[in-house]
């Protein structure tokens, strides 16, 4: 039992930290927290489940047509919902703006795909085990998008660019940097981030479209506790959400896992509303 | 002869109250009477349709003080409603306890309401916009999955019966009625609220909260109420919409329904009271003109939204705004009269100086004020230059409490100033303006100047709710008051205009108005005169010294050396949060390195 709790808890929770790369990524190059940041974990798997198992594409072509439209609709979020509201005087208009988008995405996917949870294909042609696919698959997407991030911030010198925008926009732009195709690209990457965490579940979650508010919640926790912008402490907090959630599952049920999940997020961030690793004031006068 | 406030305000202030009052009241008239004359003309399913508005209003009138007011974004209020649904049906079915009369279930319902409203409103006093939304979006889902499991009470998916309420509301249009009643009430007790001291300092809090702070509104308590009532109005809907569904199962119980009240809200306006009523109505109606739109309703919502928060983010209270689309007068001068002074603030009570000693502060590595001394004295203007960075408007900020000072006191009347506790300082009469006015913009100027009286309000929530007697007393004074600020800095014709709609030089003296609701003892004015006129500044320099002869002491930081010149009875020169000079302003005008340094050969 204890085996499989750290198994689907480390599965799980490779979800929730791959959505809060995903909100990461997106705040680091505009300062804007997206609801649809679970929209498009949701839509990883439906899209998913619609190119292989309904249209009957192979599956390396149905990954990448998955990566392409999270992509496409990551630069949809930017130009629709977050360009025209960072100029505004009213700071607090992107969440309304984001909110309205991804409630579109979410009502579309109810209605063309329809409400039920339906299965994901099997990935690989392996035997079922212990350590199934539906396990490993997100833990080994998790694990190379981190690592990709890392390479990209630190070797490339588009990754330096992102870095320089996350830091100061203002700064960047002065010294020439093309602002809005890199928020561009950044909206990009994070949808195919977001989009590959429902792929890569979607044996465990299914493809259903009530998936999008639920990651939405549980991806914005690793976000919270982890600090903003920060993908190491995301991606622990992740996985000691998927953890903690599994083995309260496990130990008093799924009603009241869910409760405590949400109990020990409002404390924790009644306590420490920057998150357990810390961050500056703002300046507000 | 009657003196000249009397003269002005009462005839003004009243004439502007009441029929203001009048034209803001026929909307909702309208709207009663075809509310009370409905079942003539609507039959059978439009009848359901009609108290499913009124049992949605219910709601959305509390939750429109959270989020149209306070600002709060509060997506899953759905939470309540499906709390308040529950509480009521499983306590008249009296399946874990004795049988209730619905209208015990429903006052039970209110309190679980309130209660539950309080809790899943908490976070918003620590939690920034985002996290706040996230939050009340996780209630949503979790309680709905604990009515799902928690069968032996809810009735798990299967649910459980709905509560009938006793003749004579258990016809059709009798529970109609009562539906329309209760939703009646909740207008008229939210719509005291808005035009209430409350209102306009919930409005302050979502758009100036530092100014809000500086006014003395203390966040949390006035969080508390708002988040009371909106949980008990929303328990309330919750039983009733339980008697209109009959049945009541988790299903009933969607997101789309939270996010249906949230979108009526923002479509309706934000800060208005009528336009998240017809936002109401028209998401309740909108999809019944055509059976294909059911499915695509929430779509049709979000997209309204996303529409809405692109093009018109004032929603349908903007576009009923008529009064402020008149165009404004194009050559307007401000003229104050500082004779009126003395009828504001009556006898001032007299107090000895404010003063710092070594105060120091540093941000990181930089030293902003590095160990500084100064007194301001009652009936003084003491004015504070420097070169940009020198520490100036720091200095101000310790001693409103948005710093704290790392070393050093700052006391009034020989006792020290709380570190931190901002909104305490208005308490004390020190009142501030800032160096980018801020304003609340959708509100009328005059509102905006009786944000500074807020703390001179004697009624509680409950009684403006209730439009008490001294809830009356309450406005009628800051009305008055308010308009007797404005006539003193020459902006009482531009009461009535919304402040977004003035010109620069009219915020700044809008907001030495607001300070001197105050009655300060010590008033602090961060670069009054940036962006004014010379006529202008010259009129403002006669205001600042008028204020000074009625008792205040005034700490003036400017870069207008000449005004500082004229006015100041005492000048400190800053440089690098050090003091580089002090005294009267013949010295410092002699002062070799001031004169260097600063003012130029």
């Amino acid at each position: 039992m204890l085996q499989s709790i750290i198994l689907s808890g480390l599965a799980i929770g490779s979800i929730y930290a791959l959505i809060g790369v995903t909100y990461n990524v997106m705040f680091s190059a505009s300062r804007v927290f997206s609801f649809t940041a679970g929209t498009l974990g949701m839509l990883g798997g439906v899209l998913g489940s619609l190119f292989i198992t309904r249209y009957g594409m192979p599956i390396a072509i149905g990954f990448l047509l998955v990566l392409i439209g999270g992509a496409i609709f990551g630069i949809i979020t930017e130009i629709l919902a977050v360009r025209p509201v960072l100029r505004s005087i009213e700071q607090h208009l992107y969440v309304l703006s984001t909110l309205a988008l991804a409630l579109m995405v979410q009502q579309l996917a109810a209605i063309e795909w329809g409400t039920d949870a339906r299965p994901f294909p099997r990935l690989l042609d392996l035997a079922r085990g212990d350590f199934d696919q539906q396990y490993w698959l997100p833990m080994l997407a998790c694990i190379a998008v981190i690592v990709g991030l890392e390479l990209l911030y630190r070797h490339t010198i588009i990754g330096h660019a992102f870095l320089a925008i996350a830091e100061d926009a203002y700064a960047a732009r002065a010294l020439g940097l093309p602002e809005r195709r890199l928020r561009m690209a950044s909206f990009a990457l994070a949808g195919a981030i977001g989009a590959l965490a429902g792929f890569a579940g979607g044996e465990l979650l299914l493809a259903f479209f009530g998936n999008a508010p639920m990651l939405t919640f549980y991806g914005f926790i690793p976000v919270a506790l982890g600090g903003m912008g920060n993908n190491r402490g995301a991606v622990a907090a992740g996985l000691l959400l998927g953890l903690f959630q599994q083995a309260a599952n496990f130990e008093v049920g799924g009603i009241f896992a869910s409760v405590a999940v949400f109990a020990v997020f409002i404390i924790v961030l009644l306590v420490r509303p920057e998150g357990l690793s810390g961050g500056a004031l703002q300046r507000r006068v | 002869m009657s003196t000249p406030a009397a003269q002005l305000t009462p005839s003004r202030a009243n004439l502007l109250g009441t029929s203001s009052a009048w034209s803001a009241a026929l909307p909702f008239l309208v709207l009663l009477a075809f509310g009370l004359a409905f079942p003539l003309f609507g039959g059978g399913y439009w009848g359901v349709i009609a108290t499913r508005a009124c049992v949605y209003w219910v709601l959305v009138s509390g939750l429109n003080l959270v989020v149209g007011f306070a600002g709060q974004i509060a997506i899953g209020w759905v939470a309540l409603l499906t709390l308040g649904a529950y509480t009521t049906s499983v306590l008249v079915a009296g399946t874990v306890t004795p049988e209730l009369s619905p209208y015990v279930a429903l006052a039970i319902a209110a309190v679980a309401g309130a209660l539950f409203g309080l809790i899943i409103g908490l976070p918003a006093l620590r939690l920034r916009t985002f996290y706040f939304a996230i939050t009340t979006l996780g209630f949503a889902t979790i309680v709905t999955q604990i009515a799902l499991a928690w069968g032996s009470v809810t009735g798990g998916g299967v649910g459980v019966a709905g509560p009938v309420f006793p003749w004579p509301f258990d016809s059709q249009w009798g529970f109609y009625y009562f539906c329309f009643g209760l939703a009646a009430i909740c207008t008229w007790m939210t719509a005291n609220i808005a035009s209430s001291r409350f209102g306009r300092a919930l409005t302050a809090i979502r758009d100036a909260e530092v100014a809000a702070e500086a006014c003395g509104i203390a966040k949390p308590g006035l969080l508390i109420a708002v988040f009371l009532f909106s949980g008990a109005v929303a328990g309330i809907a919750g039983g009733l919409f339980a008697t209109l569904q009959t049945y009541i199962t988790p299903d009933a119980f969607t997101l789309d329904l939270s996010v249906l009240f949230f979108i009526a809200i923002l479509i309706g306006g934000r800060g208005s009271i009528l336009g998240p009523l017809l936002g109401t109505m028209l998401l309740t109606v909108l999809p019944e003109f055509a059976a294909p739109l059911v499915a695509w309703s929430t779509f049709l919502y979000a997209v309204l939204l996303l529409v809405i928060v692109l093009v018109i983010p004032g929603g349908i209270a903007e576009l009923l705004d008529f009064k402020n689309r008149r165009p404004l007068e194009t050559h307007r001068a401000i003229l104050p009269r500082p004779e009126l002074l003395q009828h504001l603030f009556g006898s001032m009570p007299q107090g000895s100086a404010l003063t710092l000693k070594e105060v120091a502060l540093s941000f990181g590595g930089v030293r902003a004020i590095d160990g500084l001394d100064l007194a301001i004295h009652p009936g003084q203007v003491h004015g504070l230059i420097g070169p940009n960075g020198s520490g100036k408007t720091t200095t101000l900020n310790v001693i409103s409490g948005y710093y704290a000072q790392q070393h050093g006191v700052v006391s009034l009347n020989g006792a020290a100033l709380p570190l931190f506790v901002r909104h305490r300082r208005a308490h004390m009469r020190i009142a501030r303006t800032f160096q980018t006015p801020r304003i609340v913009g959708a509100a009328s100027v005059l509102e905006n100047v009786m944000i500074g009286g807020t703390i001179d309000g004697a009624g509680t929530f409950a009684e403006s709710l209730l439009s008490l007697p001294r809830h009356r007393r309450d406005e009628a004074t800051l009305r008055e008051a308010a308009m007797l600020a404005l006539a003193t800095v020459g902006l009482e014709r531009l009461a009535g205009v919304r402040a977004d709609r003035l010109q620069h030089s009219e915020l700044r003296f809008t907001e030495i108005a607001r300070a001197l609701m105050l009655r300060p003892a010590f008033l602090l004015l961060d670069e009054p005169a940036a962006g004014l006129s010379p006529d202008e500044i010259t009129r403002l320099g006669a205001l600042i010294v008028a204020i000074a002869k009625a008792g205040t002491g005034v700490l003036l930081v400017e870069h207008h050396a000449d005004l500082i010149f004229d006015i100041c009875h005492h000048v400190t020169v800053l440089n690098l949060g050090k003091t580089l000079a002090a005294g009267t302003p013949a010295q410092i005008r002699s002062h070799r390195e001031v004169v260097n340094a600063y003012l130029g050969g």
